[in-house]
Parts: structure tokens; C-alpha cells; sequence
């Protein structure tokens, strides 16, 4: 049932990751992860600071492709291709993967157009069909009702938790398959906190979800699977119930009863 | 309380040397009020309407103005910022979003800091060298030219400044958007720095709109109102260096008036750039 | 797994597997295009010590190692030499130097350390704005407004106290003129504080505030944490901020040309006329006639340009090594 490997916990993968390894340089950050994501499921990668689990999550955009020193070996089939391939086009892959970062990073400009940058990238719609997409973005990401009279003004401006959300909305506006959240709410207040567990948990009806968090109760709490992670490698990989209330690994147990990390 | 002798010699030399520091400073604050009052004092009485309205005139007659300096001044800035700014803005672009770490980058930020304080002078002797020589007259353009050689490293080190206070993370985000680089670039890195780069920009007007030096031999001067960019310009420092030089009152009364202005106009630039650099969101 | 019909319409795109033709070829564009410029920077460096050298050559080839140690610069019978506008250039940075280095060190310690938080940035902006007035400006206060105020009252006092003194007595012998290699070098000095005390505030700043306060925890003075704290942390960086300065002064040339007098001789007092490398292009490039001359010209713009590069170039890597860049001004 569960396994190291986590190959055999999931069929019908959206992500099937295969002897990934990565390296900053030289140094080695991941080594030999296999594991599959399940599609419109929340996984979520936990394990101590440094041990590869934010390295793991920007391997699945390809973002790190931003680094020049920065390089992935091995597999991660989306849709039965390879998107580590040399050929790969990678504004396509991102914008079918949406991504939200640990800070709010709303971009300087207004609420709407914030918004309606990502869309204009691929889509040319009319002004109507762009307030409609902006409007439905919004509202998916549960911030139409706070911001609906203040789409014009810079999205700076908006409080911390507004801003998370406005960068749920932006990746959401896309209409991408895949989300992924780099510790989407570590810089927010439990407020906050708690409106984007529960976006979370309306958004994985749509969407295939990866949440990288570095709090076991918020893993516990949104997610379905579960991977732990230690010094670059995959520790254990399970639904989520069974990782917390049944590890299989010495490590893992002490990772979540708090032992270290 | 009582201070031993030794104690009482430190506390004497740490008040003597703080005070010494306070005369420096006020040293340094009374050339800048001698200067201003001298400017104001010589130049404001030959401020007038027929200073904006009338050309140079010849020695020892009445009247005139700078119209004609002021107006080739503006054309000949006006080239060097249109030809020094969008090299300045994209060199910087590729320090700060392509070649960032790499050797060469080291080198080129190098050599831009020597030019950004390389002696404008020899700048004038290679534009004349390279241009002037070559189509045998002075001309506008070439003046226009190199102030944009001028203009150039100012730009490059303020935007880059500003570009590498951007942080990665917005450059990711638009990324992770599928927005291809340059997109990212223009429409958020540029947008998160502009008030950065509108400052370099005007850091470099107010840079070169007082050099005199490269403009000996490159624009050199015209007595009489010209729009003609090929051939030698007025312009407002070499007009002003010629005038002062002069023995006739009336040339040395309009060198006063348009030193007046034009340090206004420059101290007034550098005071709104060192505002906006203040208010931009990344500087700290 | 997850059987349940899709409740939303979510568009399915293909990932395309090949680079998206178009915004490829934008994103090389524009990377090439921005590179071509940065390029740009390199090709005018290398452009302008090509053409200065290519045309300096002639008076390198015909008057040889004679045109860096001759003291004879006369177009009447073309023989050219650079010393003295060399020693002109060296002796008015190097008095602009002692003047202004410890002035600015004053300037960067009052505005570090001592002025209250109100008053810094009024003191240093207006400091800063000294390096804003155009140099032409300095020329015309220093020959009009302060060499007959110089001439009038304090020359002729130095000349009388200090110039009959040993050694340094003939440097401040002759007629007071006003202008002349000490007027250069002072108004050299003023126009270079700027730039030395911005540097020198800028890593004064940079010390970290433990290191001080362990030292006034120790029972020192302002002035002993400054001297032994401060300096010697920020060395480096103080002297690259001082060669940034020189570089600045070796190549000023408007408020020069106004003031120093212009002349090729070498004298022995300070007060005397003389001339620099810059005064000498500014003065006499655009009357110049012949080939000799002109080329003797280009070749002394080319020794400035090399000797700022070295300066300039050092005052860089201390700064660099200081882990700062110069002052953000121009």
C-alpha cells in the first residue's frame, strides 16, 4: 500500500516523477525521487528546512530553469511527456501549472489588471469576457466580495492575506490543471490562514494540487497525500491519515511527534 | 566626581576633533552659499524677457539674449538623452536579468564605472576624432552624440541599481504565469523600478546639461539662431565660457544670466531625482 | 481514482512539446538585443583607447620618450612635450587631495556620527549638490569672484608668513595673481568633496553597530570609536572613496582652464601659472594647426585617459573588495 517509492499508492497519476535528481551546482539538492501526484488531489510535501521539499515543487514548473547553475536529471511525465525534455516550451508548461509563493507577490500594477496579465498571455478576449474571467478568478479565490469596488487600485495595496489571495486568483485566471503552493500561507496571520485551507479545500474539486508547507497540522488538515521528506530524499509518501497516524518509517514518526526538525 | 588628568586629555581631543569635523561641514556648506550668491547676485538683474526672446548679440551692442543657446542646448541634450537612454536601459536590463553573475557582466560594470568618471574632455576629443574629423565640421549631432556617451553610464548604473532591487520573486511569479521572459521584464521588472529608472534618467540630464568640455570640439558655438543639427551649435556652457571670457560687458552680463539659469535648472533636477529615488517602494 | 465528472469546464491545452515558436524567438531577441547593448560599453571603451591611440602615434613616434620628459611645448617650431602639463595635472589633484580628504572626512563623521537624525539628510544633500553645479560655473566664481578676494587678502599674507620659510617657503613665493596651481588645486578640492565624503559616509554607515557600541561600552569617546573602530574597518573602502576623488580631479577640466593661469612652464611656487593635461585640450585643441600638434594634443588625452583608468580603476576594486559600490551620484 505505502512505499518509500509511493509508485504503487496512486493510479491514473497527473505527475508521475521518475529517479528525479537535482543540483544547485554542484551540490545535490534532491536524489532519486520516484512518486506520483494524484490528479485533482492535495499533496503535500512536509519535512524540516533544507531538505528539499520547495526544490522538489519548482522542479514541476520548471521555475529553477530561471538559474542558469540549476539542473534536474531524470523524469516528471505530465500528460505522457517528459517536461524535462530539452524541447520543452516552458511558458506553455507554466501556464498549465500555476504556481503561488511563500511572499504575496502581487505584480505593480492594478487589482484587475494583476488579473488579466497572465490571461492576455495566451487568450485575446474582449472586454466583457476579460471582466467575466477577472470577476470568476476572484470569486474562486473568495476575494470578490473584498475587492469588487476597488479593482483599479494597485494591488500593493491590499492587506497581506488579500494580496496571497489576489496571487491564488492571478494563478487560477490561467485555467491552469496543476497548482502548486510553496507555503502559501507561512507569512500570513491564522486569520488568513485559515480562508486559504479552506480555498484549498474547494479549489482541489478542479484542480491537481501540490502544497509545500512546513506546518504538520496545515499538511494534516488540507491535504490527501502526504510525502516526508529528509536531507533530499523521499522518506515515505502516503495518504495523508495513514503518514500521521501510522508512519511506517522510524524518521517520519519522529519528524511528526516533534523528535527534530 | 573627580577626572584624572588623563581622562580630561581624551574628553579635550574628542571635543576638539568633533568640533573640527562640525567646521568641515560648515567648510563644505559655505562654498555652496558662496557660489549661489554669487550666481544670484551677478545674474538675476540680466534676467529678462529679451533673454528668452533674442539671439546672441555682437560685442558692445545693447540688448540681445541666449534664445539661440538655450534652444540648441535643449537639441543637443535632447539627442544625447533619445541615444543614451535606451542603451543604458537595456545594457543594464542584461546585467541585471541575463548575465547577472557572469565574468563578463563583472567586466562590464567595470569598465562602466570608469566611463561613468572618465574625464568628459577626452570623450570630446574621441567624438571629434571619429565624427568631427571625418565630416570636417563641427556639428550639433556630434555634440548631441557626446553627451550621449556621457549619458550612457549614468543610466546603465542607476537602472541596474534599481532592477537588481526588484526581488526575484516577482520575476518568478510572472514566470510561473507562462509569461515569457521579456514580457516579464517590460511589463513588471521595468514597471516595479520606473520611478528608479526615470530618476537615472534625469540624474543623467542633469549630468550633461552643464558639461562644457566635450562640446569644445564637437557642437563648438554659434553666434546666430540655428536649427540645423549639421553644422556648429549654440549652445548654453560653451556660449557661456566664450562670453565670460570676453572683455565686453554686455557678453559678460548674459554669461552671469545663463549661468544663473542653468544651475537652477540642474540643482533643481538633481533635487526632484534624489526625491523619487527616495519614494521608490524597493530602496529601503 | 477521482471518477466524478468535472463540475467545471476546465480547458484542456496540450502542452506543446516543441519551444513555442513566436515567443522563443521574442525572448531571443530581446536578450540578444540587450546584450548587444551591454556589449555596446566595452566596444566604446576599447573605441576610445583605439582612436586616441591610433592618433596619438605620430607625436609618440617622432618625438619618443622626449615627449613625457621634456619641459617644451612651442607650435611655432612643432616640438611638443607633455611634463608639464603632466606636473600641472599631478601637483593641482595632489593639493585638491590634501585639502579635501580630511575635509570630507569631517563632513562624512559629522553626518554620521554626530548630527541629529533631523539634520543629516538636509546636510548631505546639499553636500551632494556641491557635485551638481556644472564645472564652468566653478571657473567663472573661482576667476571673477575669488581669485581678486585671494589675491587681495590672503596671498599676500602667505606670501609674507610662510614664504620665507625652509623648504616649503618657495612654494608660496611670487606676485599674488590669485589664480594659479594653488587656486586649481583648492577649487579642484571643493569640487571633489562631494564625491570622497558621499564614499566615505556611505561605508562609515556600513560598520556594524555591535562593533560600536561594544566599543563605547568599553568607555571611549566619539572620537576613539571613530578612529579606532570606524577607520580601520572601513579603510579599504575610505581609500577607495579618496582614488574615486582623484580620479575625478586628474580629469576636471572647466574650472581649471578659467583658473590656473595656462602656461607651459614649470614653476616652483604654487602661485604661479601653469597648466594641465585638460586646460591645454581645452585651450588649444580647437586652434590647433598641423598634424603634430594636433596628434601632440590627442596623445595627452590619451595619458589622462590612462591615468584615470588606473585610479579610477583601483578606487573600483577597494570599493569592490569593500563589499560597496561608489556613492549613487554623478
Amino acid at each position: 500500500m505505502r512505499s518509500p517509492g509511493g509508485k504503487s499508492v496512486i493510479e491514473n497519476p497527473k505527475l508521475s516523477i521518475n529517479q528525479l535528481n537535482f543540483y544547485y551546482g554542484r551540490f545535490q539538492a534532491l536524489r532519486d525521487i520516484n512518486m506520483n501526484i494524484a490528479e485533482r488531489q492535495v499533496t503535500a510535501f512536509i519535512g524540516p528546512s533544507g531538505c528539499g521539499k520547495s526544490t522538489l515543487l519548482r522542479t514541476l514548473n520548471r521555475i529553477y530553469g530561471l538559474y542558469p547553475d540549476q539542473r534536474a536529471t531524470g523524469a516528471i511525465m505530465l500528460d505522457g511527456r517528459n517536461i524535462l525534455d530539452r524541447d520543452q516550451d516552458l511558458n506553455y508548461l507554466r501556464a498549465k501549472i500555476g504556481m503561488v509563493f511563500q511572499k504575496p507577490t502581487p505584480f505593480p500594477m492594478s487589482v484587475f489588471e494583476n488579473i488579466a496579465f497572465g490571461v492576455r498571455l495566451y487568450e485575446r478576449l474582449s472586454r466583457m469576457k476579460m471582466q467575466e474571467r477577472v470577476e470568476w478568478a476572484l470569486r474562486k479565490a473568495a476575494l470578490w466580495e473584498e475587492v469588487k469596488d476597488k479593482l483599479h487600485q494597485g494591488g500593493t495595496r491590499l492587506s497581506g492575506g488579500q494580496q496571497q489571495r489576489l496571487c491564488i486568483a492571478r494563478a487560477i485566471a490561467v485555467k491552469p490543471e496543476i497548482l502548486l503552493l510553496d507555503e502559501p500561507a507561512s507569512a500570513l496571520d491564522p486569520l488568513s490562514t485559515l480562508k486559504i485551507e479552506e480555498l484549498i479545500a474547494e479549489l482541489k474539486t478542479d484542480y491537481t494540487i501540490v502544497i509545500v508547507t512546513h506546518n504538520m497540522q496545515q499538511a494534516a488538515r488540507v491535504s490527501d497525500y502526504t510525502a516526508f521528506m529528509y536531507l533530499g530524499s523521499l522518506v515515505e509518501y502516503a495518504d495523508t491519515s495513514t503518514l500521521f497516524t501510522n508512519p511506517a518509517r522510524k524518521q517520519t514518526e519522529d519528524y511528526i511527534t516533534g523528535r527534530y526538525g | 566626581m573627580a577626572f584624572s588628568a588623563r581622562y580630561l586629555r581624551r574628553r579635550l581631543l574628542n571635543g576638539f576633533n568633533l568640533g573640527v569635523s562640525v567646521l568641515a561641514t560648515l567648510f563644505g556648506l559655505f562654498w555652496l552659499g558662496w557660489l549661489m550668491w554669487t550666481l544670484v547676485s551677478r545674474g538675476l538683474q540680466w534676467i529678462g524677457p529679451s533673454l528668452f526672446t533674442q539671439s546672441t548679440p555682437p560685442p558692445a551692442a545693447a540688448g540681445g539674449g541666449i534664445a539661440n543657446a538655450i534652444v540648441g542646448s535643449l537639441l543637443i541634450t535632447l539627442v544625447g538623452v533619445v541615444v543614451g537612454t535606451p542603451i543604458g536601459i537595456l545594457a543594464a536590463t542584461w546585467l541585471a536579468e541575463f548575465g547577472r553573475h557572469s565574468r563578463i557582466a563583472a567586466v562590464i560594470r567595470f569598465v562602466n564605472d570608469i566611463l561613468l568618471s572618465a574625464p568628459s574632455i577626452v570623450i570630446g576629443v574621441f567624438v571629434y576624432a571619429v565624427v568631427v574629423a571625418r565630416f570636417g565640421h563641427f556639428s550639433g549631432w556630434s555634440g548631441g552624440l557626446a553627451l550621449s556617451i556621457i549619458m550612457l553610464p549614468v543610466v546603465l548604473r542607476t537602472t541596474e541599481d534599481m532592477l537588481i532591487l526588484v526581488p526575484d520573486q516577482l520575476r518568478e511569479a510572472a514566470a510561473a504565469l507562462g509569461a515569457p521572459q521579456w514580457r516579464g521584464v517590460v511589463t513588471v521588472v521595468y514597471r516595479a523600478s520606473l520611478g528608479g529608472i526615470l530618476t537615472g534618467v534625469m540624474l543623467g540630464i542633469a549630468r550633461i546639461s552643464g558639461e562644457t568640455a566635450p562640446l569644445l570640439f564637437t557642437a563648438l558655438n554659434n553666434q546666430f539662431w540655428s536649427s540645423d543639427m549639421s553644422r556648429p551649435m549654440a549652445n548654453l556652457p560653451v556660449m557661456i565660457f566664450q562670453f565670460a571670457m570676453s572683455p565686453y560687458d554686455n557678453w559678460q552680463h548674459l554669461a552671469w544670466a545663463a549661468a544663473l539659469l542653468i544651475t537652477l535648472a540642474i540643482l533643481a533636477l538633481s533635487l526632484i531625482a534624489r526625491i523619487l529615488i527616495r519614494a521608490n517602494a524597493f530602496v529601503k | 481514482m477521482n471518477s466524478t465528472p468535472r463540475t467545471q469546464a476546465i480547458r484542456v491545452v496540450p502542452v506543446p512539446h516543441r519551444r513555442h515558436g513566436r515567443s522563443a524567438l521574442a525572448d531571443s531577441f530581446f536578450r540578444g538585443i540587450t546584450r548587444l547593448a551591454a556589449l555596446l560599453v566595452l566596444a566604446l571603451m576599447v573605441g576610445i583607447l583605439l582612436v586616441l591611440l591610433v592618433q596619438a602615434w605620430p607625436a609618440f613616434h617622432r618625438f619618443g620618450w622626449h615627449f613625457f620628459s621634456g619641459t617644451q611645448w612651442d607650435p611655432v617650431t612643432d616640438q611638443f612635450s607633455a611634463l608639464a602639463s603632466i606636473f600641472g595635472t599631478l601637483v593641482t589633484s595632489l593639493i585638491a587631495m590634501i585639502i579635501a580628504v580630511p575635509v570630507s572626512f569631517g563632513i562624512a563623521l559629522f553626518i554620521t556620527e554626530l548630527a541629529p537624525a533631523w539634520l543629516r539628510r538636509p546636510v548631505s544633500t546639499a553636500i551632494e549638490l556641491l557635485a551638481a553645479i556644472p564645472s564652468i560655473i566653478y571657473g567663472m566664481w573661482g576667476l571673477f569672484v575669488f581669485a581678486p578676494i585671494f589675491s587681495e587678502y590672503a596671498q599676500p599674507w602667505i606670501t609674507d608668513h610662510i614664504g620665507n620659510w625652509p623648504l616649503v617657503g618657495v612654494l608660496f613665493q611670487g606676485p599674488p595673481m590669485g589664480i594659479g596651481i594653488f587656486t586649481a588645486g583648492l577649487i579642484l578640492a571643493i569640487m571633489v568633496i562631494p564625491f570622497i565624503s558621499a564614499v566615505m559616509r556611505d561605508v562609515f554607515d556600513l560598520v556594524p553597530t555591535v562593533l560600536k557600541e561594544s566599543a563605547y561600552g568599553v568607555g571611549c569617546t566619539t572620537w576613539e570609536v571613530v578612529w579606532n573602530v570606524v577607520l580601520p574597518y572601513t579603510r579599504v573602502g575610505v581609500v577607495g572613496g579618496i582614488m574615486l576623488g582623484l580620479g575625478r580631479a586628474l580629469g576636471e577640466t572647466m574650472a581649471v582652464t578659467f583658473i590656473i593661469g595656462n602656461s607651459h612652464d614649470i614653476s616652483r611656487s604654487l602661485f604661479m601659472a601653469g597648466n594641465t593635461i585638460s586646460s591645454t585640450l581645452a585651450n588649444e585643441f580647437t586652434e590647433a594647426v598641423g598634424p603634430i600638434y594636433t596628434s601632440s594634443l590627442i596623445a595627452l588625452g590619451l595619458i589622462l585617459f590612462f591615468i584615470t583608468f588606473v585610479v579610477l580603476g583601483l578606487a573600483k576594486l577597494l570599493l569592490l573588495r569593500m563589499g560597496t559600490r561608489e556613492g549613487r551620484k554623478s
